[in-house]
């Protein structure tokens, strides 16, 4: 999982997550963009950004899936927008927050905000760090038999598997079916 | 609303939804052959078109859908006229025009054009 917690939920309108960035994670250990410069730039170990959008697109698809009780598959199907400014380093926390724009039977549109609290900076706190736009398609509604592109799906729900739910208990979030 | 500036809300739409440069939105261009849409993208420009319009669609207005499935409107690839009947009575909007000459099921993306869209959003406000 690329979120560690859901902090708050107000179904259909916004979930905000948080994402601790750990040395023990062994993304970091292959990531360490550096240059000779000028100015020199020394191999220290960055969250490469496509995982922060795997961590926004999960914070996304659980207030989506969360909207239709998680009966549907919901997938990241586009991502419109994603703009960051500050690279996460080990030892900060990410927080996600996610606001929906259009919820459906078909699918969402979330709009995202990026904050990082670097608890070693001098006063620490919560900066904003980037955005997105992102977009959720409902695979079983848009391409499963009574869909467009008349393809089959296993009946049960791939997307939020035994992760998610783990993740939505330790939330305090109802696990459909428990 | 004037046709021109339904037309510069459709294409400052279309911009954001389909990354295309402004003189690339012509009324002529078609979504998918033109400008590049796949199918994820007709469903942001249903949303995109909500929220500039401030007007809700639902599904199936705008653009069509479950007419593959019916063996009655489609038969080896090709929209039969039930099918073609089917999708005019849905989609008023639409001109299907061009497409009746060959009408192959693959090509049906091909009729919404820049001015399908302007048409539709003409029709939604004018009927509110």
């Amino acid at each position: 999982m690329w979120i560690d917690r859901v902090v708050e939920l107000v179904p259909r309108v916004r979930l905000v997550a948080i994402k601790n960035v750990s040395l023990a994670e062994e993304h970091l250990h292959d990531h360490f963009p550096a240059h000779p410069g000028p100015p020199p730039r020394p191999a220290v170990p960055v969250m490469p950004a496509s995982l922060i959008i795997e961590g926004l697109a999960q914070s996304g698809g659980v207030l989506v899936g969360h909207a239709y009780d998680f009966r549907h598959k919901v997938i990241l199907a586009k991502i419109n927008r994603v703009e960051l400014s500050r690279e996460a380093t080990p030892g900060s926390t990410l927080r996600y927050t996610a606001h929906a724009e259009r919820l459906d039977e078909q699918g969402g549109a979330v709009r995202l905000g990026v904050e990082l609290l670097d608890h070693a900076g001098p006063d620490p706190a919560f900066e904003t760090i980037g955005s997105a736009e992102l977009m959720f398609s409902h695979l079983d509604q848009n391409m499963g038999a009574a869909g467009q592109a008349g393809v089959d799906f296993p009946a049960h729900n791939f997307v939020f598997g035994e992760q998610f739910k783990t993740l939505l208990r330790s939330s305090g979030i109802a696990v459909p079916g428990e | 609303m004037t046709h021109d500036e339904i037309f510069g809300k459709v294409r400052t739409v279309l911009v954001d939804a389909l990354a295309v440069d402004e003189d690339e939105v012509t009324p002529t261009a078609s979504l998918r052959r033109d400008l590049g849409a796949e199918s994820i993208d007709f469903l942001d420009i249903v949303f995109k078109l909500e929220q500039a319009f401030s007007f809700k669609i639902a599904q199936g207005e705008l653009f069509p859908e479950n007419v593959a499935q019916d063996p009655k409107y489609v038969k080896d690839g090709r929209v039969t006229p039930e099918g073609l009947a089917a999708l005019r009575a849905r989609l008023p909007h639409v001109d299907f025009a061009g497409f009746e000459s060959e009408p192959m099921l693959s090509r049906v993306a091909d009729v919404f054009t820049v001015e399908t869209l302007v048409r539709f959003v003409e029709k939604k406000l004018a009927a509110a």
